[in-house]
This record gives C-alpha cells, sequence and structure tokens, in this order.
C-alpha cells in the first residue's frame, strides 16, 4: 500500500530526475535565468529612456506632467497587492490548502485585470489628445525639443509592460486551471511558484516604470 | 544477425520509439539534435549556394549573372542565413543538445518540452526569415544598420522578425544548458571532472541568454521604427541612428563568441582524444572560456570606430579587445602543449582540430589589426574584415563543427564514413578556402571595400582568383556531402568508442540507447586520464593477445 502511494504521490517526477528536489531545483535556477533574460529585454529600453532623458530633459519634465500621477499611483498599489496575492496562493499551497490558493489565484488575476483596465483608460486618454509616438504625435503645448520622443519611450515600455502582465495572466489562468484539477500538493507546487517569481518580476518592472515617467522633477 | 542481436539494435534511439510522429513530437535530446541537424544542414546549403553566386558574380567587374541590386540582396541573405540560421545554432543546438547529457551522463536536458519548443520556434523563425526572399528580399546587410534599414523599400521586416524569433529559440536552448550542466551531472563530476566541451557550452549559454535579450528588443525597435515611424533612430525626429548600432553590437559581438566559443570546446576534446594525452592546462582553458564570454560583453565598440563614438570610447573599446587575445592565445597554446609527446593519431576530426589552430590563429591576429585604432581607420569595410571574419567564423567555427561532426558520427548514426574519401574532401575545403580567402586579405590591404558589386580592374585578377577557390571549396562540400550520406546506408557499423576516448558518451552503444545508459551513470575517472586509463588497456589488450 505504502509503495503505490508513493507511487502516485512522485507522478510529477520525470523521468531523468532522480529526485524531486533535483526537479524543482532545477526548474528554479531556470526560471531566475528566464527573469535575467526578461531584465535585460526591459534593459534596452531603460537604456534608451537614460540616453534621451538626458538629451531633453527639460522635455522630459514638461511632457510627464501630462502623465495621471493619481492613476499612475493607484495601478502600482494595485500591482503590490496582486504580488502578495500571488506570495500569499503560493503559501497556501505549501500548507496544503486548496482552496485557499485558488482564491488567492483568482485575485491576482482580478487585481491583474483592474491594472489593464486603468492603463485602457489613461491610453485611451493620451490617443484623444494626440500625445502619441513619431510621427503620430499631433499634440501641441509641450514644450521643449521633440516631446513626442517621450512619448515613444513612454509607450514601448509600458506598452511591453503591458504585454507581459498579460503573458502573465495566461500563466496564472494556466496554474490556476491546474490548481482547480487537482494537480498540485504541499509536495509538488512547482509551476505556482514559477508563476509566482514571473509575477514578482511583472511587478518589479512596473516599480521603476511608475517613477521614471511619473515622478519626474 | 541474431534475434537477441536485433532486438538490442532496435532499441537505440533512431529506432525506439519508431515512425514520423514519434520524432516530431520527441522529447529526447538526441532526436531533438538530430532534427536540428537537419535543419542547420539545410541552411547551410542555402546560405552555401548565395555564397557561390557572390563569388560568381564578382568574376569579372561586368555584370556576370546578376545586377548590383539583387547582389545586395544575396549578400544580405547569405550573411543572415549564415549567422542566424546556421553558425549560431550549428554546434550549441544541433551538436550540443545531442553530446551534453552523454557527456555529464544525464538521462536527458533538463527542460525536454523547452527543447523541443526550441526547435519548433526555429523553424518558425527560419520560415519567416525565408519568406523575405519571395517578399522582395532584403539589401541591408544582416547588421540592418539604420537609417537606411528604416527606408529601404525591401522586405525588412519580415527577415528582423524572424531573427528575433530566433533569438527565443537560442535564449531557450541557454537556459536548458545552463540549468542541465549545474543540476543533472552524474555523481562524481564535479565542475573540475566536467569535459571542456561541457564548459565551453556553459559559457556560451551565459551569453546566449544575457545578450540576445538585447538584440530582441533592438530588433523591435527597429520594426516599430519601419512600420510606424516613431523615430526613436531617426535624427530628423530627434533620434541617434548611433543607439542602434550600440543595440545590435551589444549582442551581436557577444554572439560571435556564441559562435567560437563552443567550437573551442570540440577542438579541446579532439586534440586530447587523437594525441591520447591528458589535456594541458585543463583548468586555464576552463577559465578561459568563462573569460572569453566576460570580456566579450565588452568590447562591442571595436564595431564602430568610425561611426562617430567618441575618441575616448574608442581607445577603451580597442584596449578592451586586446584582451581577448589573452584567454584566446590561452587556449591555444594549451592545446599545441597537449599535442607535445602525445601519440598523435591523424583521423579526419584531428585533422579538422589542426585546420583550426592554422586557420583561427590567422583569423585572430587579424583580428589584433583590426582592433587597432589607426589601422581600423584603413581596413574598416574593405574586404580585410571579410577575410577576417571568415577566417575566424569559417576557419575557426565551421571547422572545429566539422570536426566534431566527423567525431561524433559514429555515436550518432552508429555507421562510420569514409576516412579516405573523407581526407580528399578536407584537403579541398583546406585549399579552397585559404585561396578563398586569403586573397581577400590583400585585396583589402590594397583598398577593396566590400559589399560592392563591381571593381575597377586593378582587383581582378585577385577577385577571380578567389572565385576558382570558393569552387574548390564547393567541390569539397559536394564530396562531404556524398560520402556521408553513402556512410548512413552503407557505412560499417561503428564500435562503442571508435576513437578510445574517455567521455562518458563513448560508455553507452553507437547509437545509443533511448535512455542514453543502460545504467546509473557514476564519474569513474576524469575526462582526460589518459595517462591513467591507456596503459591498464594497453595491458588489457596485451592479456587479450596472449589468451588467444
Amino acid at each position: 500500500m505504502s509503495t503505490e502511494s508513493t507511487d502516485k504521490h512522485l507522478d510529477f517526477l520525470e523521468h531523468h530526475f532522480s529526485t524531486p528536489q533535483q526537479q524543482a531545483e532545477s526548474a528554479k535556477l531556470g526560471m531566475w535565468v528566464f527573469l535575467l533574460t526578461e531584465i535585460l529585454l526591459f534593459g534596452g529600453l531603460f537604456l534608451a529612456y537614460a540616453v534621451y532623458r538626458s538629451w531633453h530633459p527639460e522635455m522630459f519634465y514638461n511632457a510627464h506632467l501630462f502623465l495621471d500621477r493619481e492613476l499612475g499611483t493607484f495601478n502600482t498599489v494595485v500591482l503590490i497587492i496582486s504580488s502578495l496575492t500571488m506570495a500569499l496562493a503560493i503559501r497556501s499551497m505549501q500548507l496544503g490548502k486548496r482552496k485557499q490558493t485558488i482564491w488567492m489565484l483568482v485575485a491576482t488575476l482580478a487585481l491583474a485585470a483592474v491594472f489593464l483596465v486603468v492603463k485602457y483608460f489613461e491610453y485611451s486618454h493620451k490617443i484623444h489628445l494626440g500625445q502619441l509616438p513619431g510621427k503620430f504625435y499631433t499634440f501641441d503645448g509641450i514644450e521643449g525639443n521633440n516631446p513626442h520622443v517621450f512619448f515613444s519611450v513612454y509607450f514601448l515600455m509600458t506598452g511591453l509592460h503591458g504585454i507581459h502582465v498579460i503573458g502573465g495572466m495566461f500563466a496564472i489562468g494556466w496554474v490556476l486551471r491546474r490548481t482547480i484539477r487537482n494537480d498540485f500538493s504541499s509536495a509538488y507546487y512547482t509551476p505556482i511558484e514559477m508563476t509566482g517569481l514571473y509575477w514578482h518580476l511583472v511587478d518589479l518592472v512596473w516599480i521603476f516604470l511608475f517613477p521614471l515617467f511619473y515622478l519626474i522633477g | 544477425m541474431s534475434t537477441l542481436e536485433k532486438a538490442i539494435a532496435d532499441t537505440n534511439y533512431l529506432k525506439d520509439p519508431p515512425g514520423i510522429k514519434n520524432w516530431l513530437f520527441t522529447l529526447d535530446h538526441k532526436r531533438i539534435g538530430v532534427l536540428y541537424l537537419y535543419g542547420i544542414m539545410a541552411s547551410f546549403l542555402l546560405g552555401g549556394i548565395f555564397a557561390m553566386l557572390l563569388r560568381l558574380e564578382l568574376l569579372s567587374p561586368d555584370q556576370v549573372i546578376v545586377d548590383a541590386d539583387t547582389y545586395n540582396q544575396f549578400f544580405t541573405l547569405h550573411g543572415a542565413v549564415m549567422i542566424f540560421l546556421f553558425i549560431i545554432p550549428s554546434i550549441p543546438a544541433a551538436l550540443g543538445n545531442f553530446v551534453l547529457p552523454l557527456m555529464i551522463g544525464a538521462k536527458d536536458v533538463a527542460f525536454p518540452r523547452l527543447n523541443l519548443a526550441s526547435w519548433y520556434i526555429y523553424v518558425a523563425g527560419a520560415i519567416i526569415c525565408l519568406y523575405s526572399i519571395v517578399a522582395g528580399g532584403a539589401d541591408t546587410g544582416w547588421t540592418f544598420y539604420t537609417p537606411y534599414s528604416t527606408q529601404t523599400s525591401t522586405a525588412v521586416i519580415s527577415l528582423t522578425f524572424g531573427a528575433f524569433v530566433l533569438g527565443f529559440s537560442s535564449i531557450f536552448t541557454g537556459i536548458n544548458f545552463i540549468a542541465t550542466i549545474h543540476k543533472l551531472r552524474a555523481p562524481g563530476m564535479s565542475w573540475f571532472k566536467m569535459p571542456l566541451m561541457v564548459w565551453a557550452l556553459y559559457a556560451t549559454s551565459i551569453i546566449q541568454v544575457m545578450a540576445t535579450p538585447v538584440l530582441g528588443i533592438t530588433l523591435v525597435l527597429l520594426i516599430v521604427e519601419r512600420a510606424f515611424g516613431i523615430g526613436i533612430f531617426d535624427p530628423a525626429m530627434g533620434g541617434d541612428p548611433v543607439l542602434y548600432q550600440h543595440f545590435f553590437w551589444f549582442y551581436s559581438h557577444p554572439a560571435v563568441y556564441i559562435m567560437i566559443l563552443p567550437a573551442m570546446g570540440i577542438i579541446s576534446e579532439l586534440i586530447s582524444t587523437f594525441s591520447h594525452k591528458k589535456i594541458f592546462g585543463y583548468k586555464m582553458i576552463a577559465f578561459s572560456s568563462l573569460g572569453i564570454a566576460f570580456v566579450s560583453f565588452l568590447v562591442w565598440g571595436h564595431h564602430m570606430f568610425v561611426s562617430g563614438q567618441s575618441e575616448l570610447a574608442a581607445m577603451v573599446f580597442s584596449f578592451l579587445t586586446f584582451f581577448v587575445g589573452i584567454p584566446s592565445g590561452i587556449k591555444v597554446f594549451n592545446w599545441v602543449a597537449t599535442m607535445y609527446k602525445g601519440s598523435i593519431e591523424l583521423k579526419t576530426p584531428m585533422l579538422y582540430a589542426l585546420s583550426f589552430l592554422f586557420l583561427f590563429t590567422i583569423g585572430g591576429f587579424t583580428g589584433i589589426v583590426l582592433g587597432s585604432l589607426a589601422v581600423d581607420v584603413h581596413l574598416h569595410d574593405t574586404y580585410f574584415i571579410v577575410a577576417h571574419f571568415h577566417y575566424v567564423m569559417m576557419g575557426g567555427t565551421v571547422m572545429a563543427f566539422l570536426g566534431g561532426l566527423h567525431y561524433w558520427w559514429p555515436k550518432m548514426w552508429g555507421r562510420m564514413y569514409s576516412e579516405f574519401w573523407a581526407k580528399i574532401s578536407l584537403a579541398l575545403i583546406f585549399i579552397g578556402f585559404n585561396a578563398t580567402f586569403f586573397t581577400q586579405f590583400i585585396m583589402g590591404s590594397q583598398g577593396m571595400p566590400r559589399r560592392y558589386a563591381t571593381y575597377v580592374d586593378t582587383y581582378h585578377r585577385l577577385h577571380a582568383f578567389s572565385t576558382y577557390g570558393s569552387w574548390v571549396l564547393g567541390l569539397g562540400f559536394v564530396v562531404m556531402a556524398v560520402y556521408l550520406i553513402h556512410s548512413l546506408f552503407k557505412g560499417s557499423k561503428a564500435p562503442a568508442n571508435p576513437w578510445r576516448s574517455l567521455t562518458m558518451e563513448w560508455e553507452t552503444t553507437s547509437p545509443p540507447i533511448t535512455h542514453n545508459f543502460d545504467r546509473p551513470m557514476v564519474l569513474e575517472h576524469g575526462p582526460y586520464d589518459y595517462d591513467v586509463i591507456d596503459p591498464k588497456r594497453r595491458l588489457e589488450d596485451h592479456k587479450r593477445e596472449v589468451s588467444k
């Protein structure tokens, strides 16, 4: 009887790993390396930001006044809370509380959706005013050279971040489905943990984007 | 063949599990390595055809086969195909995928599904790249420099988007190898008992995961710039085209080491195996791989000496460029020292290793020449640079790739190739290569600019000679294709360890069984302990002779 239950327990162990620990550690290492690539992907845009802000410091200051600081703050708080619920989801599964995990994942998903809805209103307001990248820029009223560059960098960086939020929502939805299907237990919850790592990174990128765009000066 | 022998023969990875569907959805690293091999060989053929057409056009200053615009598309596609589709995945994704788990005694890579995904992403990226051929080609050169790449009417977006997609494939392979090397080594295999090929793949993977995302974002910016005119690289709109070059070379210089480092790993294996001697300076070779990976991130500016970066930056980059010579020199000297007093067997893979040493050294030295600021002003954008990177990339990486391909061929397919024809082919390739590209050093130093469909009469004889050389080179590859394909069907059966090598991949059957080894592997001796193992083997051979 005991061997049978062990076998059932180790269903998740893939054939090329000798122990669950080895499998979990490999997944963790792989995920951290992947997060490193994400940082470098954003790194290119942060560099572009640094170059153009150092070239046009006044214009960046003037242009940033047109971003909605309150909505930005609200979204920052939303994402930080979502990171908390994500961490709690992992903790719940560590303790084997499946129901609680499901609720925490649902909360994370909902908060991510709130973030995107707020972003949608911010974007549509900018599009309405013509505060757009490059040649689409039609707004008149920001002093300084090439104000469209600010919005190029703004839309590129927040847009890429937004794509990552959507990707994160898919990942959370996937582990939510697997949690409901009863794939996880206190012995095996690696996918939730990996999704959590990813989600924290998405959150962290925003923590940098927010002051760089909304809080200049 | 007895039924038992047949049953054993049917359990090798090529046959078990059978069927095309099991191949296309395989999670076996060996099969994925073979799938990659098909992909890169097809790409090499395509890139090679472009190369032959380019040389043919340059046979005379007049139009030979195509007009100047088509010529521009040919060199762009030759470069893009060879770099993104062939040489970057060649050693890591094809040979590396096959041998890495075998060399460390593992059953597979850490993430088999990610591995298969990387192959499909590679195929998708390749199709998107090649779509640009039917969509009107691209004529920017493989570097896609702005502002031209945002203005030309050719299909730049599909080519760059294809390269962007291929980047994911490269990143996934890198992540997979890093986790595999950290977590799946056989018990007893400490870091300094790993084969040097594994060290080289490790250093390569680090560059792949750290540099490729930057190329990704660069190409995204280029595509957005071209599609929507956001002005980030356009000086008229407050942007900066030199920023593009910084971004691009921040990836593409380290990418050069993605290409050469695994080649150096193969050379370490070949030279030790065929000298039957412990590798000289194991730790220094291992650390120099990491050293090259580190320095590779600090030298990108040497591609931009004449593009308007500050003089101070140019001096710093030039200075740092010379540092690359130190770890590279360490490797070359250690390989030569390994051969000293070894019992050298001049089998085909070893001959490739020796060709590598000779050609890579020429390529490396001319790199020092190009890294010097004053000389570079004269030599940049001439055939000198073309010759330099072909000596490093083809004389270095491709030679090592072919050496590795011949070395692991028996393991991959369970068949031996014809040693005689292999040597003929190598001789043709070696002579053809030098005739083609050494000529270009001379033309370049005399001022012949690169990327022109025509030239002044002064260069006629040299250009024609270079083209004749390319025919010899091409013939060498045709011979190789014939005897390799022949060996797949008619080659003699390969023993498990035809070279009497000591690394772990030779401890399983040729071709390996589906799960790699018939027992859990434990390290019993170091990868290069020929000083210990060879005398034992000789004793055993002697005993066997006597008992007969």
